[in-house]
């Protein structure tokens, strides 16, 4: 046994040619090899561009903000990537970045992480790091937000969410970085390449922020479930989140004839019902899931036929809009009104909803009304009346100053009641400026103001003056 | 369940232990057997009768076998000498069969009993002891910061000859921060607590909590070996007691299985640890050398 070690080192040369031939042995049979059609290489950039690998910077960034490095490299090898982020306000880019990228695709299905080495001139954040762009669709990009770099090396590890999904990938490496405080700095990438660690495990993948959120809606909404993470269990025990495109999940609707969901997460109401609409990772159920209740085929607004020379529009799709500053003015404290506007058939409709008021302003630059004799809007109140139910209209005139107060603000609240309020119906509403008692001037129109009593959700459409 | 069990390896270079055999072991098993998955280690044959088991079969939801197992309670003293973490208790919450042959100890994020978390420790103390023999276990370990499980064993003679006098062997202690690294050690006088005789193994390219992994100590009068999936991966003689240490290894000892949460070798969680976490045991099976 003296020559224990020597022989060992004799039997390791030996080992590997066979340990390759019997690995293939066992592993592989001939349906493999036959579908095995795109390279399975998993180098990126070692010490120079692997095969096949493209840089394209991205736009807006300075195009020469990418260098290979032959003297700053990890581990002494012969080159590095080196990327210098311009100081904010250089005059060739904003920012530094771009896309490493391939015209065949890769199968990087045996791997389970993009792995590369980083160091930078001082501490500092990446904005976007990862792979998956590929200058196309992007359809598998995964990568990290803000990573933090420091002034040594240090190994990063972007887990593959799925690695069956990458079976012709031609992105495989973007990295995208702007300025610190203001401030430009240069960071290094080297040694980066697929690996399969086998140490990343217990994929936790959500959708939605791993919430479970419910929606309404009409035949035809559409609804994009966003907010998509996959967290590892890394090898050192932590938890770490990677952001990936839909692509990487199966969507899943539990009455596909109220909804249906498409391969990008894009969910549509198609009937009447409740569905809930979830996720999967492989065979993994993501957290989080979008309840959606179809709740019929929405009847549009009596669609507008006075001639647009006779019309000042606020909100309508029949007319040019003025200027508005908002339609929505969230008003603190006491305001609990939220937007939830929606586009259906190319009928834009603001939807307010957990109403008890809510201010629209036009004051930038105010409206003067004075060849206007009258106020329209189309509002629908869903569901039954409650009773008890009112519906005030204010409308504002901010004066000469054309401002909010300053004394000579003037305004006329109308309320409505039943029966000319009712649910579930188109309720066309026309105020002549005649009888707005308190609206003594119209000249400077800057405001309407909708509260409420015993409406908590009502839609609003073709808003505005007339004559 | 077969009543005897042979391990037929020879020992042969063990010493490399396992930067030994992740090197070259690997491509040395493939060389000598192919695709056939036989350990490239060659220890000289042992023959063990089964003398003790629990295959953990019985309905889900329901507390492991009362004839087997004990259960003990609480935060102990200074979270059981460890700054430990969690209250244990006896529910099946935090330990029940789960209907397919499988023990499942479960640490949870819960105020109870003045602690931040729950979870169980069985053990076969005054119930079943030996002394010598093959102890193992096959177990799916829990992972992430601060979890710390463990399957041990104590010397029964505890009550009277207090640790480390009474023996203490831990057949698998981890680290839930270290999902890779599996720790063997021995405690005992002169070489107990931070600074035990402790053998580490470290899985190439894999975790020990993705998927289940048999634990073992082989224990004569001479020695105790430390198996991880048949492979053995340390060995303390007598001769590797340290000088001002004591070989208290001669009399029989107790099973400890347990999850703890937080304390001094591990740390606390952090968020980023997920609950519940899961040990899940498939069996304990206890041998003597025919």
């Amino acid at each position: 046994m003296k020559n224990n070690k020597s022989m060992n080192r004799l039997l390791s040369v030996i080992g590997v040619v066979f340990y390759t031939l019997l690995l293939s042995g066992c592993q592989n049979d001939d349906s493999v090899f036959t579908a095995a059609t795109y390279p399975n290489n998993p180098d990126v950039f070692l010490d120079s561009f692997s095969g096949g690998l493209n840089y394209a910077a991205f736009s807006g960034t300075v195009p020469t903000a990418f260098q290979v490095d032959k003297k700053v490299t990890y581990n002494n090898t012969a080159q590095s990537m080196r990327f210098d982020v311009p100081n904010a306000g250089d005059r060739l880019g904003t920012y530094a970045g771009g896309a490493f990228f391939t015209h065949v695709g890769r199968d990087l299905t045996q791997y389970d992480a993009l792995t590369f080495w980083v160091k930078a001139t001082e501490a500092a954040t990446i904005g976007a790091i990862g792979f998956g762009v590929d200058l196309g669709e992007n359809k598998f990009q995964a990568g990290f937000s803000d990573l933090k770099v420091g002034t040594t090396w240090q190994k990063v590890i972007i887990p593959i969410p799925n690695p069956a999904a990458l079976k012709n990938e031609k992105g495989l490496f973007y990295v995208s970085a702007g300025n610190q405080s203001g401030n430009g700095y240069s960071f290094w990438v080297d040694e980066v390449q697929f690996e399969k660690l086998g140490t990343i495990a217990h994929p936790q993948p959500s959708i939605l922020n791993g919430e479970n959120q419910n929606k309404f809606g009409f035949v035809g909404i559409n609804t994009n479930v966003s907010n998509l993470q996959v967290l590892f269990n890394m090898p050192w025990g932590e938890n770490k989140g990677v952001n990936v495109t839909p692509h990487y999940f199966t969507f899943i609707s539990s009455k596909p004839e109220v909804a249906s969901v498409d391969t990008k997460g894009v969910a549509t109401i198609v009937g009447q019902g409740t569905t809930t609409i979830t996720a999967k990772l492989g065979d993994i159920t993501a957290k989080g899931s979008l309840t959606l209740t179809g709740t019929g085929v929405f009847v549009p607004a009596p669609t507008p036929n006075r001639a647009a020379s006779r019309v000042i529009s606020i909100f309508s799709d029949g007319y040019t809009n003025v200027p508005v500053e908002y339609y929505n003015g969230y008003w603190a404290p006491y305001q609990t009104t939220q937007s939830a506007d929606f586009k259906i058939n190319n009928d834009n409709v603001l939807n307010y909803t957990a109403f008890n008021f809510v201010g629209i302003q036009f004051a930038n630059p105010v409206i003067n009304a004075s060849a206007m004799t009258h106020f329209h809007a189309d509002i629908f109140i869903p569901g039954t009346l409650a009773a008890g139910a009112t519906f005030k209209i204010q409308l504002v005139d901010f004066g000469a100053d054309g401002v909010f107060g300053g004394g000579n603000d003037k305004n006329h609240t109308t309320t409505y009641t039943a029966p000319t309020l009712g649910g579930n119906r188109w309720i066309s509403i026309d105020i002549p400026f005649s009888v707005m008692t308190g609206l003594t001037s119209r000249t400077s129109l800057a405001q309407i103001v909708f509260e409420g009593t015993n409406i908590s959700n009502f839609y609003a459409d073709n808003i505005y003056f007339y004559n | 369940m077969h009543s005897t069990f042979k391990t037929t390896n020879t020992m042969r270079n063990f010493r490399y232990t396992s930067i030994y055999w992740g090197l070259t072991g690997i491509l040395f098993f493939f060389l000598t057997s192919g695709c056939d998955l036989k350990e490239g280690q060659n220890l000289p044959e042992r023959n063990w009768s089964l003398t003790w088991s629990d295959e953990f079969d019985g309905q889900a939801g329901a507390l492991p076998n009362a004839q087997k197992w004990a259960f003990d309670i609480g935060r102990g003293d200074n979270g059981w000498g460890n700054s430990e973490l969690q209250y244990y208790t006896n529910r099946p919450q935090n330990a029940a069969l789960d209907g397919n042959g499988n023990l499942v100890i479960t640490a949870i994020k819960e105020n109870f009993g003045g602690a931040s978390y729950t979870s169980a420790r069985l053990k076969t103390k005054d119930i079943f002891t030996q002394k010598y023999g093959r102890f193992e276990a096959r177990i799916q370990t829990p992972y992430g910061q601060g979890i710390w499980p463990a399957f041990w064993m104590l010397g029964d003679n505890i009550e009277t000859a207090t640790w480390p006098l009474c023996g203490e062997i831990d057949v698998m202690e981890q680290r839930g921060q270290e999902p890779s690294v599996l720790n063997g050690s021995l405690h005992g006088p002169g070489f107990s607590g931070a600074n035990p005789l402790t053998g580490k193994y470290v899985l190439k390219n894999s975790r020990f909590d993705t998927g289940f992994h048999v634990y073992a100590v082989e224990w004569f009068e001479d020695r105790i070996d430390f198996f991880v999936d048949d492979l053995l991966y340390h060995r303390i003689t007598k001769k590797d007691i340290p000088a001002n240490g004591q070989w208290v290894y001669d009399h029989p000892f107790f099973m400890i299985l347990n999850v703890a949460v937080g304390g001094n070798y591990v740390g606390a969680p952090n968020t980023g640890t997920n609950f519940p976490q899961k040990m899940i045991i498939d069996y304990v099976k206890v041998y003597q050398e025919m």
